[in-house]
């Protein structure tokens, strides 16, 4: 079977991963592990801008431009990691856990 | 080509799906390394040469490593086995089921999705890779959002220290 490779081939990947990593969100408690689906979901956005850049070419090259948007969002991605972790250890410091569930003062 | 396409897809997805199913979050983190890899080695087919560098080092290595430490920091826990998964664990499951297949209509009547990897023009000497492409962009047409992304940084930075800092009588 040889079939070329298509843009909707890249898309589709890129869509179940940002799938999996939203059911990831939705089912997991522990808050670590919430995060870490959460940059799955921004990784599987960040192949979606690779394969479109690729896919349009400009004056026979990749569109760099999608690139450089990557770029800056791996940048920020470090930055929200580093972050929201910090946030995540203040968390633990003052309920003792990470599980989303024991966190409910707001709930009622 | 279109067989390594799957392989590294497969890695990227089985990856993905073990970072949902591990109960134990070292686990899930390693199970994440792997999807990564596998997402990096899809950049590096799209002729993503940098872009998969940066991947695998950004992601697969520096902030996974902070996740992993966090976790030995924090000493978590593999979650416990809750009374009523099956709730959550299928709504959690049609919600991925339900979008993916709404992916797959939209993207089969999409026919411009259809096109086959156009070939680039090979290029040679100083100044047509892409790092050097991506470089001149960055500082000259996106100077502003480099300067913009630094004092980001900067702030993010100075924000941790201050976040994980104990607390001042």
């Amino acid at each position: 079977m040889e079939t070329a490779l298509t843009l909707n081939h890249f898309l589709f990947v890129s869509g179940v991963l940002f799938a999996i990593g939203l059911a990831g969100v939705l089912v997991r408690r522990n808050l670590i592990v919430i995060f870490m689906c959460l940059e799955l979901m921004l990784a599987a956005a960040n192949l979606t801008l690779v394969a479109f850049s690729r896919f349009n070419l400009k004056e026979g090259q990749p569109d760099y431009e999608g690139h450089v948007l990557l770029f800056f969002i791996i940048t920020v991605a470090a930055a929200e990691v580093a972050v929201g972790l910090a946030i995540i250890v203040a968390l633990f410091r003052s309920k003792g856990t990470t599980d989303v569930t024991k966190v409910d003062t707001m709930k009622y | 080509m279109t067989f390594l396409f799957y392989i590294f897809a497969a890695l990227a997805i089985v990856g993905g799906i073990g970072v949902v199913v591990n109960r134990n979050p070292v686990s899930a983190a390693f199970a994440m390394i792997l999807s990564f890899l596998g997402l990096a080695a899809l950049f590096i087919q799209l002729d993503a040469y940098l872009v998969g560098v940066l991947q695998i080092l950004v992601y697969a290595g520096a902030i996974m490593v902070l996740f992993i430490f966090i976790i030995m920091l924090l000493d978590v826990q593999a979650e416990e086995k809750r009374r009523f998964p099956l709730f959550s664990a299928l709504g959690a499951g049609g919600v991925a089921v339900a979008f993916a297949a709404l992916l797959l209509v939209v993207l089969n009547r999409n026919e411009a999705g259809a096109a086959s990897i156009p070939p680039i023009e090979a290029l040679e000497g100083p100044g047509t890779s892409d790092v050097h492409r991506i470089g001149e962009l960055l500082f000259s047409q996106y100077w502003f959002p480099i300067q913009v992304v630094g004092i980001l940084l900067l702030v993010a930075t100075i924000g941790v220290v201050v976040l994980s800092k104990k607390e001042l009588k």
